[in-house]
C-alpha cells in the first residue's frame, strides 16, 4: 500500500494533462472554461490550460512531498526526530523559485492579454461586415448596446432596432458591446463568447466577440440582482451576415409599426 | 498537596521564578459567574460556545441551499427565501463563526502562551464578547421580520436603493457595526497584551507563532474594520437619510461601495485564515517532535501577508470597468501574496521532514489543511489572471475557491485548534476514535462538496442562483455536491458530539499531554483563574522543553519529591 500511494498523484497528474489537452472531451467545462464561440473565449481557455498544468505540477509536488513526509517519518519508522531549525540557503532557494514561477506566470499571461482584450483589426472580415449592412463608419465593427435591468437584458442595434433577452448577431463580424445598467448591478456573461463584464449604473463596460459559426449561445446574469436573478437569462443567436441585415431591418420596421399603431390609438 | 510539592521542586532546582503576589477573589459559580466574568479563559470559552452555536445555524442554512440545488427546478426554497438564507449563511460564517472562534482561541491561549495572568484590559475584553453577542442577536432578530437578502457583500445599488422591501439590510449594517466594535477592541486588547505582558525573557524573537499570527491579524483588523464600519454607515445614511454616496442618479458611485467593501473584504480573508496558519505552526512541530522549520520566515511571512492583503482588493472587481493599469497592478499584487503563503507551506512540510510524527487528531486536521489549502491557494493565483477571472468569477468556481480557503483552511485550523487545546481547557482529551472519524468525514465530504463545484463554475453556473434548468446539465454535479455537504455536516456534528461526550468521560489529560513547546502547557489543565503560580523565565522559542528537562532532573535528583 505504501509503495502505491506515492504514485497515485503522478497518475492523477498524467490524467489531468491528458484530459486538459483533449479539448473536445473537456469542452463540457469539467476542467476548462467554455470555448468554441468566439476567439477571445478560445484564447482564455488556452491560457487557462497552460496555467492549470503549472498549477497541477505545483499541487502534485506539494502533495507528494507531504505524503512522503507523513509516511516515511511517522514515529514507528522514524523513532528520533532530527532537531533542525531551518536552512537559510534552502529557504532562500525556494523563495526565489516560488518568485520565479509567479513571475513566469505573470509575464506569460501578460503576453496573451492583448488578443483577449482587444479584437484584432487584421482579422476583421470586411465582406461579412458589408453583407451585414454595417457601414464604414464603424470600421466594419458592429456596436451593440447591452442594457441590464431587473430581470431582462435589452439590446440596442445601430439602426435603432431593439431586442430583449435574445441578441441576434452576424457570424464573422467583430461585435463590440457597451454594457450598462438601468437599476442595480448585473453581469453580462455568455460563457462561450468570453468573460463576464459587469453592468453597473453610471458606468459603461466594454467587451467584444466574433462569432465563428451559426448557432445559439446561452448565458445568464452573473451578479446577484434581486429575487429573480436566476431567471435573468440571455442568448446570442449567431446568423449569416445577410440574414442579420434582414432581421435587424425587419425588427426596426416592426417597432416603428407598433409605435405608429400606439400613437394612432391614442 | 501535590501542586505545592511540585512547586517546591521547581523552586529547589533554581529555575528563576516570579512569585504571584495576588490572591484571586473567589470565583462566582453558576450562570452569574459566566455573565459577569472578566477571566480571559471564561470569555474564550463563551466565544467558542456561542460561535459553535452560530456555526450550527450557518450549517443548517448551507444545507438548506444545497438541498434546494440538489436537482434542477427544485422548490424547497422560494427565490426570496433562497436569497435570505444565502445572505444569512455568508454573514453568519464570516462575522459570527470564524472571526469569533479565533477570538475565542486567542482569548484563551494568548495570555497563557506568553505567561500572562490575563488580557491587558479584562473588562474591555468582556465588553468585546457582549458586543459580539449583541451583533448576533440584532442580525438573527431580523429572521422574525425581514431578513437581509443582498448577499454577504450587500452590493449597492441593490442594498442601497428601493429594490428590496423590508429592513433586513439595516440589521446587516448593525451587525457589522456591533461585531466591528467587538473585533476592533478585541484586537487592541491582543496587541497591548502581547506587546506588554510577555514573560521575562520572551523577546519578540521567542514569541509563539500562534501569537505572531494574532499580531498580524490584529494589525489587519485595526486597519480595515474601521473602513467597513464607515462604508456601512454611508450605506445606512443612503438608505434612510437621503444621502447619495452610492446612488449614481444624484452624483454617487455604485462602485465606491465595492472598493470600500473589498478594501476590508480581502484582508478579512486573511483575518480568518492567519490564526489557522498560527495553529498549524504550533501543531506540526509538537506532533513531529521537531522544532518549527524557519521560525523567522514563518513569523515574517505573516506580517508580509498582512501588508500585501491591503493591496489586492480590486481583484474582486476584475469584471467591473477598471483602467488597464489598475487591472495589471491588482493582478501582480494578488500573485505576489502567493509567495509568503507558499513559503509557509514549504516550511511546514520541511518541519515534518526527518521528524518522528505522532498521528493524533490535531495532526490529521493539520495535514488535511496543508493539502486542501494549497489547492485553494493555487486557484487563487489562477483567479489573479484577470481574463481567466472574468470567465470564472461570480460562478461556482469562486464558491469552490473560497470554501477551499475558508472551510478547508480556516475551519480545519479551528478543528486542529479544538483537538489540540481541548485538553488544556477541560483537563480531558477528546476521543481519538471519534476525532479521526470526524476528520475523514469532513475531508471526504468537503472534497465531494467543493471539488466538483470548480467544474460547475467552468461550465457556466453562476453563484447565488436559487435554481437552474434541467437542460443546463448541472444536475449531476449539484447532486454530488449536496451529498458531500451532508457528509461534511455529519463530520462536524461528530466533533460536537465528541465535545459533549468527552467533557464528562474523556481520558484525563494532565498539564502537558502532548509534550508541547509553549507555556500554556506549564499551567495545570484547566488552568486556575490566575493561570500560573509562578511564571518561568523564557530562554527559547520552546520554553516547555527546558522546563520539562529541569523538572525531570529535579525529580531524578530526588530530594523533596512526593
Amino acid at each position: 500500500m505504501a509503495s502505491v500511494a506515492p504514485r497515485l498523484p503522478a497518475v492523477a497528474l498524467i490524467t489531468v494533462i491528458a484530459y486538459a489537452f483533449d479539448c473536445d472531451f473537456a469542452a463540457a467545462g469539467a476542467l476548462l472554461p467554455e470555448r468554441g464561440g468566439s476567439p477571445n473565449a478560445d484564447r482564455i481557455a488556452s491560457l487557462y490550460t497552460v496555467v492549470l498544468i503549472l498549477a497541477a505540477v505545483v499541487f502534485v509536488g506539494v502533495t507528494v512531498a507531504l505524503a512522503f513526509a507523513l509516511v516515511r517519518y511517522r514515529s514507528t519508522r522514524s523513532p528520533t526526530a532530527a532537531q533542525i531549525r531551518g536552512n537559510t540557503r534552502l529557504e532562500i532557494a525556494w523563495t526565489v523559485a516560488a518568485t520565479g514561477l509567479i513571475v513566469f506566470i505573470a509575464v506569460f499571461s501578460l503576453t496573451k492579454f492583448g488578443a483577449i482584450e482587444h479584437p484584432d483589426r487584421a482579422e476583421a472580415n470586411p465582406a461579412a461586415a458589408s453583407e451585414a449592412g454595417i457601414g464604414d463608419a464603424g470600421h466594419g465593427v458592429l456596436h451593440i448596446r447591452v442594457v441590464g435591468r431587473q430581470y431582462i437584458w435589452m439590446f440596442q442595434y445601430p439602426n435603432g432596432a431593439t431586442s430583449f433577452q435574445e441578441m441576434v448577431a452576424p457570424v464573422g463580424v467583430t461585435v463590440e458591446l457597451d454594457i450598462s445598467s438601468r437599476d442595480v448591478a448585473h453581469s453580462w456573461w455568455i460563457p462561450k463568447l468570453g468573460g463576464k463584464f459587469d453592468a453597473i449604473p453610471g458606468y459603461v463596460s466594454h467587451t467584444w466577440f466574433r462569432l465563428e459559426r451559426a448557432g445559439l449561445y446561452r448565458g445568464q446574469c452573473a451578479e446577484l440582482c434581486g429575487r429573480n436573478h436566476a431567471d435573468m437569462t440571455a442568448q446570442v443567436r449567431a446568423v449569416a451576415p445577410a440574414e442579420y441585415a434582414r432581421w435587424v431591418a425587419r425588427q426596426k420596421r416592426l417597432i416603428a409599426a407598433a409605435d405608429r399603431a400606439r400613437d394612432d390609438s391614442r | 498537596m501535590s501542586t505545592r510539592t511540585s512547586l517546591d521542586v521547581r523552586i529547589g532546582t533554581g529555575v528563576p521564578l516570579l512569585v504571584a503576589d495576588r490572591v484571586d477573589p473567589p470565583t462566582r459559580h453558576g450562570w452569574v459567574g459566566w455573565v459577569t466574568t472578566t477571566d480571559h479563559k471564561r470569555i474564550g470559552i463563551l466565544y467558542l460556545v456561542t460561535a459553535f452555536g452560530f456555526m450550527a445555524l450557518g450549517g443548517i442554512e448551507a444545507l438548506l441551499m444545497r438541498t434546494q440545488l440538489a436537482q434542477p427546478g427544485n422548490t424547497v426554497l422560494s427565490p426570496q427565501a433562497y436569497n435570505e438564507v444565502l445572505t444569512m449563511h455568508g454573514t453568519t460564517m464570516v462575522f459570527l463563526v470564524v472571526m469569533p472562534l479565533w477570538a475565542g482561541f486567542a482569548n484563551y491561549v494568548v495570555p497563557l502562551q506568553i505567561g500572562a495572568r490575563d488580557m491587558a484590559f479584562p473588562k474591555m475584553n468582556a465588553f468585546s464578547y457582549w458586543m459580539y453577542v449583541a451583533g448576533g442577536i440584532v442580525f438573527y432578530g431580523s429572521v422574525f421580520f425581514s431578513p437581509p437578502e443582498a448577499g454577504w457583500t450587500s452590493y449597492t445599488p441593490l442594498s442601497s436603493g428601493p429594490y428590496i422591501p423590508g429592513n433586513g439590510t439595516d440589521a446587516w449594517i448593525y451587525l457589522i457595526h456591533l461585531t466591528g466594535i467587538s473585533s476592533i477592541l478585541g484586537s487592541l486588547n491582543i496587541m497591548v497584551t502581547i506587546s506588554n505582558m510577555r514573560a521575562r525573557g520572551m523577546g519578540w524573537g521567542r514569541l509563539p507563532l500562534f501569537c505572531w499570527s494574532m499580531v498580524a491579524q490584529a494589525v489587519m483588523i485595526l486597519l480595515t474594520l474601521p473602513v467597513i464600519a464607515g462604508a456601512v454607515t454611508l450605506l445606512l445614511t443612503d438608505r434612510h437619510f437621503g444621502t447619495c454616496f452610492y446612488d449614481p442618479h444624484c452624483g454617487g458611485s455604485a462602485l465606491l461601495w465595492q472598493h470600500l467593501f473589498w478594501f476590508f473584504g480581502h484582508p478579512e480573508v486573511y483575518i480568518m485564515i492567519l490564526p489557522a496558519f498560527g495553529v498549524i505552526s504550533e501543531v506540526l512541530p509538537v506532533f513531529a517532535r521537531k522544532p518549527i522549520f524557519g521560525y523567522k520566515a514563518i513569523a515574517a511571512s505573516s506580517l508580509g501577508i498582512a501588508f500585501l492583503s491591503m493591496l489586492v482588493w480590486a481583484h474582486h472587481m476584475f469584471a467591473t470597468p477598471l483602467p488597464a493599469i489598475a487591472l495589471a497592478f491588482f493582478m501582480l499584487t494578488s500573485m505576489l501574496i502567493a509567495i509568503p503563503t507558499g513559503v509557509k507551506i514549504l516550511n511546514w512540510i520541511a518541519t515534518l521532514f526527518r521528524g518522528s510524527i505522532v498521528f493524533r487528531t490535531p495532526l490529521y486536521f493539520a495535514a488535511g489543511f496543508l493539502v486542501l489549502f494549497t489547492l485553494g491557494g493555487i486557484t487563487g493565483v489562477m483567479l489573479a489572471i484577470y481574463p481567466i477571472d472574468r470567465q470564472v468569477t461570480d460562478t461556482y468556481f469562486v464558491v469552490a475557491h473560497f470554501h477551499f480557503v475558508l472551510v478547508a483552511g480556516a475551519v480545519s485550523g479551528i478543528m486542529a485548534a479544538l483537538y489540540y487545546w481541548f485538553p488544556k481547557m477541560t483537563g480531558r482529551f477528546l476521543s481519538e476514535r471519534m476525532g479521526k472519524l470526524s476528520f475523514w468525514l469532513q475531508f471526504v465530504g468537503f472534497l465531494a462538496t467543493f471539488l466538483i463545484q470548480h467544474s460547475l463554475g467552468l461550465s457556466g453556473m453562476p453563484r447565488r442562483v436559487y435554481s437552474y434548468r434541467a437542460d443546463t446539465g448541472w444536475g449531476v454535479d449539484n447532486l454530488i455536491s449536496t451529498i458531500g455537504a451532508f457528509i461534511l455536516a455529519t463530520g462536524v456534528l461528530l466533533t460536537l458530539v465528541n465535545v459533549m461526550w468527552s467533557l464528562r468521560t474523556g481520558a484525563k489529560a494532565g498539564p502537558d499531554p502532548w509534550k508541547a513547546n509553549t507555556l500554556e502547557w506549564f499551567a495545570p489543565s484547566p488552568p486556575p483563574a490566575h493561570n500560573f503560580d509562578v511564571t518561568p523565565v523564557v530562554r527559547s522559542v520552546e520554553p516547555m522543553r527546558e522546563l520539562r528537562r529541569q523538572i525531570r532532573t529535579a525529580h531524578r535528583s530526588g530530594d523533596g519529591d512526593e
